[in-house]
């Protein structure tokens, strides 16, 4: 497969959270800034690198009746890791990601790729899919974090440019959904165009 | 190299290989940030100490001691001190009553019972309204935590308005401003017994 098509689907024509809208239980929890979108993003983009490499490595060897074990196993070594350096480097981004880091896990993305890409492909190939899926990942969570931002909290990156408080639904569950779905419907209308 | 096919053998082999990696990694991981994570604990929590009592120069981790609370458990309480003098107690604090649970709190007092400084450790309330416990204010704006600088809770009732106390409770945060005041009347009460004073 050509290697840019390869990397350019994860960020529009196959977007995880926009297009086959998986994960979208930390997307809509942890993107209530621009800051903790792409902090959530580039995390699960290092756990897609790594598990994607590994599993594409270990094709061969893994039994097929057990694939889903030993995938989730590569995975969960991932995300420990991730977890782990965090707490030690990032420790104020860690406290405000808290438990999404384990969660990275079960997220959808992680394992669907493993499953339908890297256990079939070449481990460049899929080293490239999941550099483009995570980078998809982390565009989507850092605009919806951002958009978030400014109408919630009338700041971005941290930087207020109103006095006061913003709309504060953004802020809330209700906004996140709201927030997602204009993105989805836009993304959508680029897709088909 | 061929797919391998899915015997027992192969099954058993191949899981109990893929898990021996995995903790080889993990355990190398964990050594590595083992330090750096204790590190940071102890920065965050120095760092917490420092805000909520006066300028100190020895160290409050080593001071440390515990205090019963009367209720069951005990706080842990950070001396701070300049020279030989106590200058002020900071107290490991905290509450279950918050909108979302536990809420964590040093809080910190002079020698003589007032209100030094508080610092909101850890907590989950809501985003944009809970949330406005944390930060600090400015002379010309002053944050939800700051009326209760100086203050002593000897004469100074830690009760919001809606419980005829004097404190301004955040708006649409009630639940999460009576939580605070329930975390820093237990350092209080807790000071008071310990006889500190």
């Amino acid at each position: 497969m050509n290697q840019m098509k390869n990397f350019s689907k994860g960020i529009l024509r196959e977007n995880p959270i926009l297009v086959l809208v998986l994960g979208a239980c930390p997307t809509l929890a942890t993107t209530s800034s621009a800051v903790n979108g792409l902090g959530m993003g580039l995390a699960t983009t290092f756990v897609l690198l790594g598990s994607n490499v590994v599993v594409s490595l270990m094709q061969n060897v893994i039994p097929d009746k057990v694939r889903i074990p030993a995938f989730i196993v590569v995975i969960a070594t991932f995300v420990t890791i991730v977890d782990l350096l965090m707490q030690a480097f990032v420790p104020s981004l860690y406290d405000t990601l808290g438990i999404f880091i384990p969660l990275i896990v079960v997220n959808c993305i992680v394992l669907g790729r493993a499953e339908a890409f890297a256990s079939k492909n070449s481990v460049w190939s899929s080293f490239v899919d999941g550099a483009g899926m995570g980078l998809g990942f982390t565009l989507a969570l850092g605009v919806l974090g951002a958009v978030r931002e400014i109408l919630g909290s009338g700041a971005i990156m941290g930087l207020k440019f109103i006095s006061g408080d913003g709309i504060l639904v953004f802020i809330l569950a209700p906004g996140a959904f709201i927030a997602l779905g204009y993105l989805i419907v836009i993304v959508n209308r680029i897709n088909k165009a | 190299m061929a797919k391998m096919q899915s015997t027992l053998r192969n099954m058993v082999l191949s899981l109990t290989l893929i898990s021996l990696g995995a903790s080889a990694a993990l355990a190398y991981v964990y050594e590595f940030t083992k330090g750096p994570i204790e590190i940071s604990l102890l920065n965050k929590k120095l760092e917490a100490i420092k805000q909520v009592v006066p300028e100190f120069d020895n160290d409050p981790n080593a001071g440390m001691f515990l205090l019963p609370t009367g209720e069951g458990d005990s706080l842990e309480v950070y001396p701070a001190k300049k020279g030989d003098e106590v200058v002020g107690y900071a107290f490991k604090s905290y509450t279950e009553k918050g909108f979302s649970g536990h809420i964590g709190l040093m809080v910190g007092f002079t020698p003589d019972g007032a209100i030094y400084n508080i610092n909101v450790l850890e907590h989950k309330e809501t985003p944009g309204l809970g949330t406005k416990l944390v930060p600090e204010g400015t002379a010309e704006n002053p944050a939800f935590k700051d009326q209760f600088r100086g203050k002593n809770p000897a004469e100074f009732s830690l009760k919001v308005k809606k419980d005829g106390g004097p404190v301004d409770a955040i708006t649409a945060a009630t639940i999460s401003s009576r939580a605070f005041c329930d975390g820093v009347q237990r350092a209080y009460n807790t000071f008071e017994k310990g006889g500190l004073k």
